[in-house]
């Protein structure tokens, strides 16, 4: 029953916040000091707690990255935990001001949910992970499986979909956490994990044997992974959705961690308008002139989250792919800065 | 009087009262209603008859993906169901030997019933869930290499496959046959009392209550062939198809809520039972009774006026620690209906409202049913 009582009181919340108090989101965070995340319950590369409770990830950056436009301190962040199932009560009723929790945007997520996705930080897509020893090689191989899933995910309702159109049979079981789905798997529940094909790679490392597991070709659905915000408060829909264009942006330039503040000095007009030297965009966002060498100097540009978090330079090792800039073969763009 | 001694003082008092209530309620839903709409979060209950889009793997009714939320409603629920009674019925049971256990003379059986009841009663559930969900599963081999009873009954991780039922043309005249062995078998032990209170006549029944029991359905499937057929699983591919299959998952939950609530029992009835004083005990071994007689016709029924109360109160828990499910994987009511359904929708003020009254009414139920019981026994005992 405590999932009940925590569900109700995050259900009872908004019923008892004034509606004034939703639409000014960037005044409620500066009052209080903090921004407070809403992230996984801990899934490497995107956002997972280490044993002394700092988390580090791709989502994880993307919280910081918002506490440095506001508070020029990438450490001004109160990680707020959730599961898949109740990520979306906790934004609806003011609990986080953010939700950066690899979740997949969708029609229905981004109107019925009372919530706007401000960008995509991640191209996924689903796929399935089996044990070598299955000998299985395709996921049309996987008639009759048992497949382990978490509960509350768009991975339950593609899993579906997928092996009705195969016209295949199969069983679910539906975990509300992610370490007893995989604990599931592991102890030969189910012959079958699915999920986003990231978090595949990152909870293989998890296994006592990650090398025993693979995972299949197939990836059959998209799944753009990005920060939710409440609908009613554009100001701060905007902060966010910058705050991500900013870090596309900063890749593009060629801004680093590293020189982002010589390349503040640079004499370029797109340089000087995202620096603030000229003009004073970041005001328009309510934030300040610096707001742009602040998010990078906190978490340096999209490649390096990428980099450091799930690819060249972690223990995920995931090829950049449809994640690589647009003039670089891959997917993501940002508006200009002016 | 309405207001007691205050007369209309009190009665305006309490109508006052009575309308701040209402006012305060009218603005919660008001205020709630005003909220989601500003956040243009869809409300109402319209979502029950979207498509569900997501698979069970245990319904006890047919359901497929394409189903409504209303029908995962209903499969929540019976699921739910399932377990709280099969969970209260066991519980029951082995609360109830373990109670005697202790109260025994018996200096083993009764040290082992005590602990038991400290040793389970004092562990967190979810816990206990847990560890029956990964012990029973560790235990068990994989689909391919399961242990076979007659090559028709297998035990694996995915649970126990055993043959299924399919209706034959001479499953209707079995049933009519029992059916008329069960009435007439009543009317016959209705007979055998009458005789024995009104003429002290004590009749021997039981074999010809048998007798009719096995051969009038006997006859009937002579007559009319096979009631039912048997459809052996066979393995065929990851897992087995055909069959009938209880999932592991039933199990570890059914069996940590039987054995946690069982503990809690065993101390009710044991309570109960001390609550009767020895000297009826002493009185009915003294006229040659034995002791199981003794505490069947004697005791119990006097501790059962001081047992049902609390024994209500653990029936109502079970149900409700049922929820727990969630943690393993049991498709119950709030797994699939608070669980998926909430965040498929995203609709948590009516779903949660939903839920709570699904547990509302069940252990409404429970209670009105165990407070008949109390009632009757109470006529019974002429209290």
């Amino acid at each position: 029953m405590k999932r009940v009582t925590l569900a109700l009181t995050l259900a009872l919340a908004p019923v008892l916040a004034s509606v004034g108090a939703q639409a000014e989101t960037l005044k409620t965070v500066k009052d209080r000091g903090m921004l407070a995340c809403g992230v996984s319950q801990g899934l490497p590369g995107f956002s997972n707690p280490d044993d002394k409770g700092n988390w580090t990830g791709l989502d994880v950056d993307v919280c910081r990255a918002i506490a440095a436009a506001i508070f020029n301190d990438p450490t001004k962040v109160k990680f707020v935990p959730l599961s898949a199932k109740d990520r979306f009560t906790a934004l609806q009723s003011g609990e986080v001001d953010v939700l950066s929790r690899n979740t997949t945007w969708t029609l229905s997520r981004d109107t019925s949910l009372g919530a706007n996705f401000a960008g995509i930080t991640y191209y996924d897509g689903q796929g399935f992970m089996v044990k070598k020893s299955l000998k299985v090689n395709s996921a049309l191989e996987l008639n009759s499986a048992s497949v382990c899933v978490q509960t509350g995910t768009t991975t339950e309702q593609n899993l579906a979909d997928y092996f009705k159109a195969n016209k295949m049979k199969y069983e679910v079981i539906a975990f509300a956490g992610a370490d007893e789905t995989v604990k599931a798997y592991e102890s030969g529940r189910c012959d079958v994990f699915t999920t986003d094909v990231s978090g595949l790679y990152a909870e293989r490392l998890k296994l006592a044997n990650p090398a025993d597991h693979v995972v299949l070709p197939e990836v059959i659905s998209k799944e753009p992974l990005g920060p939710m915000v409440r609908h009613g408060d554009d100001q701060w829909f905007d902060i966010v959705k910058w705050t991500l264009f900013g870090l596309v942006t900063a890749e593009e330039m060629g801004v680093t961690q590293a020189n982002v503040d010589e390349m503040a000095k640079s004499d370029k007009p797109d340089f000087k308008r995202a620096f603030g030297t000229d003009g004073n965009l970041g005001e328009q966002l309510g934030l300040t002139k610096d707001w742009f060498s602040r998010i990078v100097k906190a978490v340096g540009n999209y490649g390096e989250m990428y980099d450091r978090n799930v690819g060249a330079n972690s223990k995920l090792q995931i090829a950049r792919g449809l994640n690589q800039l647009w003039n670089k073969g891959g997917l993501q763009y940002a508006p200009p800065i002016r | 009087m309405l207001g007691g001694k205050a007369g209309w003082n009190g009665i305006i008092l309490q109508i006052l009262f009575v309308a701040v209530l209402v006012w305060v309620g009218y603005e919660i839903v008001a205020n709630a209603r005003s909220n989601l709409a500003a956040q243009r979060i869809t409300s109402g209950f319209g979502f029950l008859n979207n498509t569900a889009g997501f698979d069970v793997n245990q319904a006890l009714i047919s359901y497929t993906g394409s189903d409504s939320y209303s029908r995962v409603l209903v499969v929540g629920i019976l699921n739910t169901l399932l377990v709280s009674v099969i969970g209260i019925v066991m519980a029951t049971i082995l609360g109830f030997l373990v109670a005697l256990g202790r109260l025994s003379p018996n200096a083993l059986l009764s040290r082992v019933s005590g602990a038991y009841v400290e040793l389970i009663r004092n562990l967190p559930l979810l816990f206990q869930i847990l560890f029956w969900y990964l012990a029973v599963l560790a235990a068990l081999p994989g689909p391919r290499q399961s242990i076979s009873l007659f090559s028709t009954f297998f035990l694996n991780n995915r649970g126990f496959i055993v043959p299924r039922p399919i209706e034959e043309p001479g499953l209707t005249p079995f049933l009519i046959a029992l059916g008329v062995a069960i009435v007439a078998s009543l009317g016959l032990r209705f007979y055998a009392r009458r005789e024995l209170f009104l003429r002290g006549h004590a009749m021997r029944i039981w074999p010809y209550v048998l007798g009719m029991l096995v051969g009038l359905p006997l006859v009937a499937m002579l007559v009319s062939g096979v009631p039912v057929a048997f459809e052996v699983p066979v393995l065929k591919g990851f897992n087995f198809a055909g069959g009938s299959r209880i999932i592991p998952e039933l199990v570890a939950l059914t069996l940590a809520l039987t054995m946690y609530t069982a503990s809690f029992i065993a101390e009710v009835v044991r309570a109960g039972i001390l609550s009767v004083h020895k000297g009826q005990m002493e009185a009915g071994l003294s006229l040659g009774l034995g002791r199981g007689t003794v505490l069947r016709l004697i005791v119990v029924p006097q501790a059962l006026r001081v047992i049902l109360p609390p024994l209500t109160n653990q029936y109502l828990n079970l149900t409700k620690n049922s929820s727990l499910a969630v943690a393993i994987g049991y498709p119950d009511l709030v797994s699939v209906f608070a669980g998926t359904t909430m965040s498929q929708t995203g609709q948590a003020i009516e779903i949660i409202g939903i839920t709570m009254g699904v547990y509302l009414a069940l252990s409404l139920i429970t209670s009105a049913i165990m407070s008949f019981y109390s009632w009757r026994l109470g006529k019974r005992l002429g209290a």
